[in-house]
């Protein structure tokens, strides 16, 4: 399959020189990074941060890691982990840091300006105002049924991949996605009762 | 199959429901990062300089910062111009970004509002040691106050190098975030800014110094001022020569005339030592 012989070239290159292959990392990575944080965090500028964040840190880890654990790194899997780590950080309320200031600590709570996604061009995909909507019943979704629906569904991972991202056993993933999809099924007619109403 | 997975039948009307939500779950895959995110990430790595626009006391400014902290500040205006310019001047390309990240904007503005804890980091590696000794001693004058070339030649140990501040300055790779403005020639002239002195004057002015007072007191060859109630001199934008009412304000027109009239230096603003 090309997809995979593109990731071994890539981890390959990544492992021989990062600083000459991380670009294409990110190239390659951030749409699929950037969906998955979106239906994570239902906020653009959010999901952007963490996204950015996310890939400084793989920057980081890949500059850690020895040469021959590069090489048999499950990038994908990698990636979707270290994203879901930012989010259910930020989650938690630990703000990344993706920028260069220095203070008492690394978290000190700088006031959080008004997320304005208003502002933000929508993306090239027509149903935009469903897309949002989608989006925001997933984000109220618990965490643990959220982040199987989005790895199964949106991003079309494998059973087995998801559950390499999320630690889970294949069964769980299973029985969490079919629990997240009904209670997105029950959002989603509560939502439509209401409009009616 | 997993016995988790299929408790309970799905009858089909469910079924058909999912289906539908999967179907459309799968459309979001249409969904691409944002521009911003290649430019953001190869400064947090360290790989790469990115800037964007951002508002300032002197109307708007590039600013570009890379993992180790701001590098460089200019008026913003074509985006070649400046990005040739980063690149003469640091043998590196910079990024143009639509906004700076949240983060830093927000600090940069509060730096700028006169927020002595906005933590910004500032990337000087390219700079000389004498120059960073420079700009790191300019960021020590307070907000809405000047020091003079030679007054920070003596600060850092070098009081025949003036001059060699004035350049320094003259260098400064980034202007309003690092204050190079609040230092002056000791005539109190305004020229001799990155930026234009008619700039200099409009960074002053934003932080509530009064340009043309300063010119008036430097023409009429008043260097400080002390107070014949305490009997200590100051600069005159010191926060404590700003205290002495008029009827007990004395003018020297060196630090010699005041030592000589028996006035101590004042010990925040140090006009001598
Ligand atoms: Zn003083």
């Amino acid at each position: 399959m090309q997809g995979d012989s593109q990731r071994e070239d890539l981890r390959q290159e990544l492992a021989a020189d990062l600083n000459g292959a991380f670009e294409r990392l990110v190239l390659e990575y951030q749409d699929r990074l950037y969906r998955f944080a979106l239906s994570y965090t239902g906020d653009p500028r959010d999901a952007e941060e963490v996204v950015q964040d996310a890939l400084i840190r793989a920057y980081g880890a890949l500059g850690r890691y020895e040469p021959t654990r590069v090489r048999e790194l499950a990038l994908r899997a990698w990636l979707y982990r270290i994203t879901l780590n930012v989010a259910r950080n930020r989650a938690r309320g630990v703000r990344p840091r993706l920028v260069p200031l220095e203070g008492p600590d690394g978290d000190t709570a700088l006031p959080e300006p008004e997320a304005d996604s208003a502002e933000r061009p929508d993306s090239v995909y027509e149903g935009a105002e469903r897309r949002r909507e989608l989006d925001a019943l997933l984000a109220g979704l618990p965490a643990r049924y959220r982040e199987a629906v989005v790895l199964r569904h949106v991003e079309g991972l494998a059973y087995e991949e998801a559950a390499e991202v999320l630690g889970r056993k294949v069964g769980t993933v299973k029985s969490d996605v079919h629990r997240g999809l009904r209670l997105l099924r029950d959002a989603i007619g509560d939502r439509r009762t209401d409009e009616v109403i | 199959m997993d016995t988790r997975y299929t408790n309970g039948r799905m009858d089909s009307a469910e079924d058909a429901a999912s289906e539908a939500l999967i179907r459309e779950l799968s459309r979001h895959r249409a969904v691409r990062a944002p521009a911003s995110v290649l430019p953001v990430v190869l400064a947090g790595a360290g790989l790469a300089d990115a800037y964007a626009p951002t508002d300032s006391p002197i109307g708007p400014v590039f600013v570009a910062y890379n993992r180790e902290g701001i590098s460089f500040v200019r008026l913003a205006g074509d985006h070649d111009a400046f990005e040739s310019s980063f690149r003469s001047r640091f043998g590196r390309p910079a990024r143009n970004l639509e906004r700076l990240p949240r983060d830093l904007a927000l600090a940069i503005e509060r730096q700028l509002a006169g927020d002595v804890r906005a933590g910004l980091r500032l990337d000087l590696r390219e700079l000389s040691e004498f120059e960073r000794a420079v700009l790191s001693k300019a960021r020590e004058v307070p907000r809405g106050e000047v020091r003079t070339y030679s007054w920070l030649a003596r600060e850092i140990g070098r009081p025949r190098a003036a001059r060699a501040v004035g350049a320094a300055l003259g260098n400064n790779p980034i202007p309003l975030l690092v204050p190079c403005h609040r230092v002056i020639r000791s005539d109190g002239h305004l020229n001799g800014y990155v930026f234009g002195g008619e700039a200099k004057r409009r960074a002053l002015e934003a932080e509530g110094a009064d340009p043309d007072e300063l010119e008036r007191l430097a023409r009429s060859g008043v260097r400080f001022v002390g107070s014949d109630t305490t009997r200590i001199y100051c600069f005159p934008t010191c926060r404590n020569a700003r205290r002495i009412s008029e009827r007990h304000l004395v003018p020297f027109a060196s630090a010699l005339e005041a030592a000589a009239s028996g006035y101590r230096p004042c010990r925040v603003c140090r006009p001598a030592v």
